[in-house]
């Protein structure tokens, strides 16, 4: 598997850390079912999904991921501190 | 034997090489197959289960049969196909599952038992008694039905992994590999041709026929020569592409040393090869007929007696019979008789064959039985006018060809059935990126197979942005491939489909009658391409009879799923590069070298080392070591390096902010030129990491984090930093690896730093104050910080200085009483007083549990807060921090045991709690624990029971404060 | 001049030379990682262009020579090689002192392309990582830094800590290839 890093390029799926689904922090008084939804629940989708994955090995961007589960196709990615949640 | 003027053995060098201890001669350039074959050596081995005698099958990897052992020791190869080994001097080969020997062997009384070790024979005998299964069956089993044995000893060979790239990959270098690569190449991709054979060609080294009025191998030569003078070629043989991955990366296995007699340097190579674009070139197998007593030794597949006779001019038999049910099995019979060699019938099982001379057609023929134990010495051809016996010594058999689809089913795709050629074809598109052309593809011409080489590169050419050169379609053999499907031929007896698994068609049957109709079903419960060669030359004769059998068609039936590696790959091949000091980074502080000098042994801490105590002649003990070192410190002063804490230099205009963001307490409120202590929580509540973080200067600090979790840590920040907070000026390095940082600790630390120090620290330098520092000519960091109790610094230096200073330090603490401490001490120091590890700091702690909630400050937001104040996380009867003091006869506490009330049983409903760090301490003269214990600072003074059943220790504790020595602090103050 | 003995990373552990390749360690007089601040990327290329010649290099790349060099480092950090830090530099970025924290090894020959490839997973095929490219990726278990420096040099630097391990992996490696000969 390979995902191309915005920064560095295409790079091998060993150089990343894989975090998870890619949502937005709630504020403090969103209330509980917010919080819960953003650091418990997931959707666990057939089709295209949005991750935040780390380029530990290489330039230290966070990424926003999007990939197909079922294709395993990697549609694209953008950086973290400017993708849009 | 050998066939004069047949055969490309070049040099014609001879080699000589021994099989089962028994010497023979080969030449240069053969495999152990067709040695043995020239040597007239039928017998080979003996088949996993009945022990049947077996020959060589076939000429290449999906070789079933002859399965061999190389070598011998440690460097013992079990399961070596000899269609693949090639022979050099002093090769070591042997025969396997056979005892006592290959041509005797006593477990071929299972042949006999034969009635009773059919389909489903593990499933049904040995259900019980249970107990059975493991102590008698299972043992008996394994011995009987086997390959060849592992050594048991060490890996000795080294194997590497690399990685490699390309604009085209093309897999198999026969006449589509070599023509898409001829024009990948002229047009500049960057091309990477791959085969698994020694030498390039494919089927134009095993064929007569021409290409452009050159003999085939010739043709391969000259197309080699032109690629192998390009800059943008790189050829690779003996390299077997074994895997299908996400985004064009393929996995593929070289075999560097296999071939030669073994020396410094790697056996296999396991590549990662990344393409952009792929073609898919991998050729087809010949598929067996399925008649009784087809696995005797001498019976082959007729494309393989061809190459045996064409690439290395052996004929493995003086009589052959051939039989097939498609032209090409024709071609066997016309290239044995132009070599001279007797050609005693050829079968065909189709009513509308076409003629042939030279040889008796028996036109609707079918072998419907072979015998000979250890070689074939007849077999029963059945036509229209009954039964008829024929004398042959090989039988070269046909009943079609597969091609080789395994790639393109790595990601899911499944082929298709194609009616024509009666054989599975990919489906288009199955991998991204790879085209797929030639005989793999269904084209079984020469003529096509060069054509679809030229289009499937022009495609890959088109998607890379390059553009082909003309090029004229080479002038080849364009003869049609006519067949008519013959799977199994009706008639008693065992008639085998896998035979490295011992499946015969009547298993299928029963499998089939059970109710066993998926072919996946049917494929476990029958075995049924399970072995090392999984099925490459029966599967889809073994689902043909299983179509048969359930009454639908081959398409319906499906195949079963082709995963990696296509072909065998040994263990120290995937893991190449991590045996020994390549598993893992080894990590040393500055202070190493002399840590071990004085004897320390040295413990890993994640990836580093760092040692756990320093002896002193006398001590016979770690622990006489460590109440030493801990007596040191409380009196003296001690010295420890801590450079493998994580530490993270931040800065900028929003520095501050940051920090308060990242910590439950605030770090925008602390001075410049103090350090505070901060907790950082996970963003469900619960505590991910403590440490110190100091301020430098206005827009500069700089966080320590525990060793285990300066990693974690920093990718913590970055995630904070670039997906909650982008917004903020700051940025973050880690300087762990700048400093080296020493614990100075004790009451005479202060003495020492100021027999170091330029200027003397003086009052100024109150406990959590930070600054820069003058020694010996260095500019270094001072931090006032105790992880003792004790008054304590942690002085940095720059690393390259951190072994001279850790050895000057050592000798004037030792001037001063003190002297150098290790972990078990440090460990000792800090339970004494209170303070945390990841011991405690495990993943499912709050701030609460560690009477810590003060520190998440409800002024600001931070990471964790929300769900800190869960009412959960805040309930009383949590499991709390407490101290322990034993109170019985027995002092024995150990980390791991479980709290329990005095009275209650030590049962898992009854718990209280569980202990978390233990140590004996020199200062209180006491065992001394860390626990969590259900509501603990509400029962201190209670006393409880301490049960680890593990161990079988069971301890009456006293609950105390964990503050254990000098609760009010004034030493690290004073 | 300091009292206190100075050790480089790899001591004891180099020069190396096997076959057609030779590994030796650098030994740069200082190395600054420079963080632009918010928006400053501009004036900070300018003022390190002034004081030091080398421009802020974008990602993948490197501006400079052996004696001033300064390489992409990740996101949003290069590396200033040579010189100590100007102090015009403090008002557009962070400055932060890695002298100690690296190992800085060149690996020089014919065979160094081969022998990165057993240890790197990227490419670095000189048609595709010219002279002054560079590549933040991993060797072996380590993460490195990768710099082009020559036809067949590279400048490879991981945590100084590492040293040992950086010197047995690209050691056996040599021998490897070598053994291929």
């Amino acid at each position: 598997m390979r995902l191309p890093c915005p920064i560095c390029g295409e790079r091998d799926r060993r150089e990343f850390y894989y975090k998870g689904a890619a949502l937005e922090r709630p504020a403090p008084d969103a209330g509980e079912a917010a919080w819960d939804d953003y650091v418990y629940l997931r959707e666990n989708p057939a089709g295209d999904t949005r991750e935040l994955w780390y380029h530990d090995g290489g330039c230290g961007a966070w990424l926003v991921v999007t990939r197909n589960t079922l294709t395993h196709a990697v549609i694209g990615a953008e950086l973290a501190s400017e993708a849009k949640a | 034997m050998r066939v004069a003027g047949k055969g490309l053995l070049n040099t014609g060098r001879s080699v000589p090489f021994t099989f089962d201890g028994v010497r023979y001669d080969g030449i240069e350039g053969d495999t152990l197959a067709s040695a043995l074959l020239a040597n007239d050596v039928k017998l080979v081995g003996r088949s996993f289960k009945y022990h049947r005698p077996r020959g060589v099958l076939s000429a290449g990897s999906e070789e079933p049969n002859a399965l061999v052992t190389i070598g011998s020791g440690a460097q013992k190869d079990p399961n070596v196909r000899a269609t693949v080994q090639e022979i050099h001097a002093g090769l070591q080969a042997h025969s396997q599952n056979r005892w006592p020997s290959l041509a005797f062997d006593a477990m071929a009384i299972n042949n006999l038992a034969a009635p009773f070790l059919g389909a489903g024979f593990y499933y049904k005998t040995f259900m019980w008694p249970k107990a059975f299964w493991e102590k008698l069956y299972e043992p008996v089993i394994r011995r009987a039905a086997g390959l060849g044995g592992l050594s048991g000893e060490n890996c000795a060979d080294e194997y590497e992994r690399a990685f490699a790239f390309c604009d085209l990959l093309v897999i198999g270098a026969g006449p589509t590999g070599l023509m898409a690569a001829l024009i990948a190449a002229r047009a500049g991709a960057d091309v990477i041709l791959a085969d698994e054979d020694f030498r390039m060609g494919g089927r134009l080294l095993a064929e007569t026929y021409e290409i452009d009025g050159l003999q085939g191998h010739l043709w391969a030569e000259q197309a080699l020569t032109e690629l192998g003078a390009m800059d943008n070629v790189r050829l690779m043989t003996r390299t077997s592409v074994v895997g299908v991955y996400d985004q064009g990366t393929y996995a593929a296995l070289e075999r560097v040393g296999h071939h030669k007699p073994h020396k410094a340097g790697p056996l296999e190579c396991f590549w990662r090869i990344v393409a952009k674009r792929c073609v898919l070139a991998a050729g087809a197998i010949e598929r067996p007929v399925a008649f009784r007593n087809n696995d005797r030794p001498g019976i082959m597949t007729a494309g393989a007696v061809r190459a045996y006779l064409n690439r290395w001019g052996v004929s493995p038999g003086k009589a052959v019979t051939v039989f097939g049910n498609n032209d090409d099995a024709h071609r066997t019979a016309r290239d044995l008789l132009d070599a001279g060699v007797h050609v005693a019938a050829l079968i065909d099982s189709r009513h509308d064959a076409p003629n042939f001379d030279g040889a008796q057609l028996m036109r609707g023929g079918q072998v419907c039985n072979a015998s000979g134990a250890r070689g074939i010495d007849a077999i029963t051809v059945r036509t229209a006018s009954g039964e008829e016996r024929i004398r042959t010594d090989c039988l070269a058999m046909s009943g079609g060809w597969n091609p080789t689809v395994h790639l393109t089913c790595h990601m899911n795709g499944r082929p298709e059935w194609n009616r024509e050629i009666a054989a599975f074809v990919p489906k288009p598109g199955a991998v991204p990126g790879m085209v797929t052309a030639g005989a793999c593809n269904g084209a079984f011409s020469t003529a096509d197979c060069l054509q679809q080489g030229i289009d499937a590169a022009k495609i890959a050419l088109a998607e890379l942005g390059l553009t082909a050169p003309d090029t004229a379609l080479p002038d080849a053999d364009d003869a049609p491939y006519r067949i008519a499907p013959l799977w199994a031929v009706a008639g008693k007896g065992r008639a085998w489909l896998d035979f490295q698994n011992d499946v015969t068609v009547k298993d299928v049957k029963q499998a089939a009658t059970e109710n066993f109709r998926s072919v996946e079903h049917m494929k476990r419960y029958t075995t049924q391409g399970m072995a090392t060669d999984q099925g490459k030359s029966s599967n889809v004769g073994a689902l043909a009879v299983l179509a048969d059998a359930t009454g639908r068609g081959i398409p319906e039936t499906g195949t079963t799923t082709f995963r990696p590696p296509y072909s065998p790959v040994a263990i120290a091949a995937l893991g190449a590069g991590g045996q020994g000091d390549g598993f893992a980074p080894q990590r040393y502080t500055t202070s190493h070298k002399a840590s071990v000098e004085r004897g320390a042994p040295m413990v890993e801490v994640g990836l580093w080392y760092r040692p756990s105590f320093f002896p002193k002649p006398g001590e016979k003990t770690w622990r006489q070591s460590c109440d030493r070192e801990v007596g040191l410190v409380r009196e003296h002063v001690g010295v420890c390096d801590v450079s493998t804490l994580g530490k993270i230099d931040i800065q900028g205009p929003d520095a501050a902010a940051f920090l308060d963001f990242v910590y439950t307490n605030m770090f925008s409120t602390l001075k410049v030129g103090r350090v505070r202590y901060g907790l950082m929580l996970r963003e469900d509540g619960y505590v991910m990491d403590d440490g110190t973080t100091a301020r430098l200067g206005e827009t500069h600090f700089v966080m320590t984090t525990t060793t285990a979790a300066a990693g974690e840590v920093m990718r913590h920040l970055d995630f904070v930093h670039q997906t909650l907070c982008p917004e903020l000026d700051v940025s973050f390095i880690s300087v762990t690896e700048q400093w080296a940082q020493f614990a100075i600790a004790g009451p005479k630390s202060r003495d020492l730093l100021n027999g170091l120090l330029e200027a003397p620290l003086g009052e100024d330098w109150p406990f959590m104050a930070c600054g820069s520092v003058d020694l010996m000519g260095v500019q270094g960091r001072l931090f006032r910080i105790s992880f003792s109790g004790e008054h304590a610094y942690e002085l940095a230096v720059p690393a390259r200085y951190g072994a001279a200073l850790f050895r000057e330090l050592v000798a004037r603490a030792e001037a001063l009483g003190g002297g150098p401490y290790g972990m078990e001490a440090l460990n000792v120091l800090r339970i004494e007083k209170g303070l945390l590890t990841h011991a405690e700091l495990h993943g499912r702690i709050t701030a609460f549990d560690l009477g810590l909630g003060r520190m998440v400050s409800a002024k600001k937001d931070c990471i964790g807060q929300t769900l800190s104040n869960r009412p959960g996380l805040k309930d009383p009867e949590r499991e709390r921090l407490v101290g322990l003091k034993p109170v019985g006869a027995i002092k024995q506490l150990m980390p791991g045991a479980f709290l329990f009330d005095k009275d209650a049983e030590p049962v898992r409903v009854n718990g209280q709690g569980y202990l978390t760090s233990a140590c004996y301490s020199p200062t209180v003269g006491s065992t001394l624990a860390l626990a969590f214990l259900k509501n603990g600072p509400e029962r201190h003074g209670e006393v409880i029971k301490v049960v680890d059943h593990l161990r079988g220790l069971e301890t009456l504790c006293e609950v105390v404060d964990p503050v254990f020595f000098d609760p009010a602090g004034g030493r690290a103050r004073g | 001049m300091a009292d206190l003995i100075a050790k480089l990373p790899c001591d004891g552990l180099l020069p190396l030379s096997i076959g057609k390749a030779t590994l030796v360690e650098v030994v740069p007089v200082a190395l600054t990682s420079v963080s632009p601040l918010k928006g400053a990327e501009k004036d900070l290329s300018k003022a390190m262009t002034k004081a030091h010649g080398v421009g802020f290099p974008g990602p993948n790349n490197s501006n400079g020579d052996d004696a001033v060099r300064a390489i992409w480092f990740g996101r949003a950090h290069a590396l200033l090689i040579g010189p100590a830090p100007d102090s015009a530099l403090v008002k557009h970025a962070a400055l932060t002192d890695q002298t100690d924290a690296w190992a800085v090894v060149c690996l020089d020959g014919d065979a160094a392309e081969s022998v990165l490839a057993r240890l790197a997973p990227v490419d670095l095929r000189h048609s595709v990582f010219g002279l002054g490219q560079t590549v933040r990726s991993q060797l072996g278990h380590m993460t490195a830094s990768i710099t082009r420096v020559g036809e067949n040099a590279f400048q490879i630097m991981v945590f100084r800590s590492m040293a040992k391990t950086l010197v047995h992996d690209l050691k056996t490696a040599m021998v490897a290839v070598d053994a291929r000969g």
